[in-house]
């Protein structure tokens, strides 16, 4: 099972990432968990230091920004 | 006092500010705020907060950070942990902390817009400074207690960025646009200056930004003033009915003249309250307006926006109750200090 995290201490973009993920997951079909890490401690030991961060399968795929709904599908997809 | 009174003088406040005078600074302000956003690469700054970087850069990017990265303040936390724990230390990290919230060109701007250029200046000056010199100073308290790690896993590789002739020659027209659309020439002189800048910005834009980017920049330009604007409004009515309520003498007692009880009752104040981007303007000016010293209002407006109770708690997660109490009383003590120099110099 896709293991998929979103970074992020709680404001507005980290949400936004989280529903982004979520949609994504559902139209993709994809069997995955999806997991948001609000512990500091946690978000920077990913290697997360401009949030919000997203982690697919162990691997840092985006910080910084909410990506676009096709990026975050794309990436879904690299990790396949 | 009724009601209606009250209402009244939030509503007079709000006209103040939604005047021509406020609105030629915010505008070209939330423009550089959104191209900042946009263009300037958070990746090609990032690598001055790596464990190897000589650690004057660190100092000196950290305190102008505020006016290069987020406003969000809980995107300055993360990195804030990450400064602290994997990159160039307790140091930098802290003048990243503190510098972050403080110099924030909307919130600079409309300080000089509305309590004068002199207050401005020195809140922009004091909070640099200060930011290296709080940096500098928690370092060397808990000098022995912080380990080098020179292991950073590669975060703070960064990115390229833009060259810097590019982002000059856009900021610099921008804020030349600001300088001069606020500035008391005449009228049609202005219109022509500023006519004359736009085209340079269009030939500029055209040259050296792709299409990509240019919207980019116009949309992060209306996040903020969809993020901003409306918090800044409600903080200029809570301003404006603040003045009916609170009796005028409370304040001149308080923090009226320049007495060291006066500066630092202010940073007191400004340190455990919070205050939302730009809010701290129109409620030191409605302040001031009632008798506060210029002295105290720059306490106030040094330790305001860097700190507030809320924000102590979670700093206190990242680096622990002891370095966070250091930290609030240097804040606090600074200050204090700052707001009673400048007090002397402009009396």
């Amino acid at each position: 099972m896709m293991q998929i995290k979103v970074l992020g201490p709680g404001c507005k973009n980290c949400k936004t990432l989280e529903k982004v993920v979520m949609d994504a997951v559902a139209e993709l079909k994809v069997d995955a968990n999806v997991e948001k890490v609000e512990d500091m401690g946690k978000i920077v030991e990913a290697g997360v230091l401009m949030t919000p961060g997203l982690i697919i399968n162990g691997k840092l795929k985006s910080t910084g920004k909410v990506p676009k709904m096709d990026a975050v599908k794309k990436m879904i997809q690299e990790e396949m | 006092m009724t009601l209606m009174a009250i209402l009244q003088s939030g509503i007079n406040e709000l006209l103040e500010y939604l005047s021509a005078h406020v609105l030629t600074c915010l505008v070209p302000a939330f423009f550089i705020a959104g191209g900042i956003a946009a263009v300037v690469s958070t990746g090609a700054v990032l690598k001055y907060f790596g464990p190897r970087a000589p650690k004057h850069m660190s100092y000196g990017v950290a305190s102008v950070s505020g006016a290069i990265l987020a406003v969000c303040s809980c995107t300055v936390l993360p990195l804030f942990a990450g400064i602290h724990k994997k990159g160039a230390g307790l140091g930098p990290a802290v003048t990243f902390l503190f510098s972050g919230p403080a110099i924030n060109i909307l919130a600079i701007t409309l300080t000089a817009r509305k309590m004068g250029w002199e207050l401005g200046l020195a809140r922009a000056i004091g909070a640099v400074t200060f930011s290296i010199v709080i940096g500098l100073l928690m370092a060397f308290i808990f000098r022995k207690e912080e380990a080098a790690g020179n292991d950073d896993g590669g975060m703070f590789e960064g990115e390229e960025g833009k060259p810097i002739g590019h982002l000059l020659a856009f900021f610099g027209t921008l804020v030349a646009i600001l300088l001069f659309g606020t500035a008391a020439i005449p009228f049609w002189s202005k219109l022509a200056i500023i006519f004359a800048l736009l085209s340079f910005l269009a030939v500029v834009l055209t040259q050296w930004y792709d299409g990509e980017e240019v919207k980019e920049w116009l949309v992060e330009t209306w996040k903020f003033v969809k993020l901003i604007f409306p918090i800044l409004l409600v903080g200029v009515f809570v301003a404006g009915v603040l003045k009916i309520i609170i009796p005028q003498h409370w304040i001149e007692v308080s923090v009226g003249g320049n007495s060291l009880s006066a500066n630092l009752l202010a940073s007191v104040f400004g340190s455990l309250m919070y205050f939302s981007t730009l809010t701290e303007v129109p409620i030191v000016k409605a302040f001031l307006d009632m008798g506060m010293g210029k002295g105290p209002a720059l306490a106030l407006l040094l330790a305001g926006p860097s700190l507030s109770l809320p924000n102590m708690l979670v700093v206190r997660s990242v680096m622990g109750t002891k370095r966070t109490l250091v930290y609030v009383l240097l804040v606090v003590m600074l200050s204090t200090a700052t707001g009673m120099l400048f007090g002397s110099i402009v009396s």
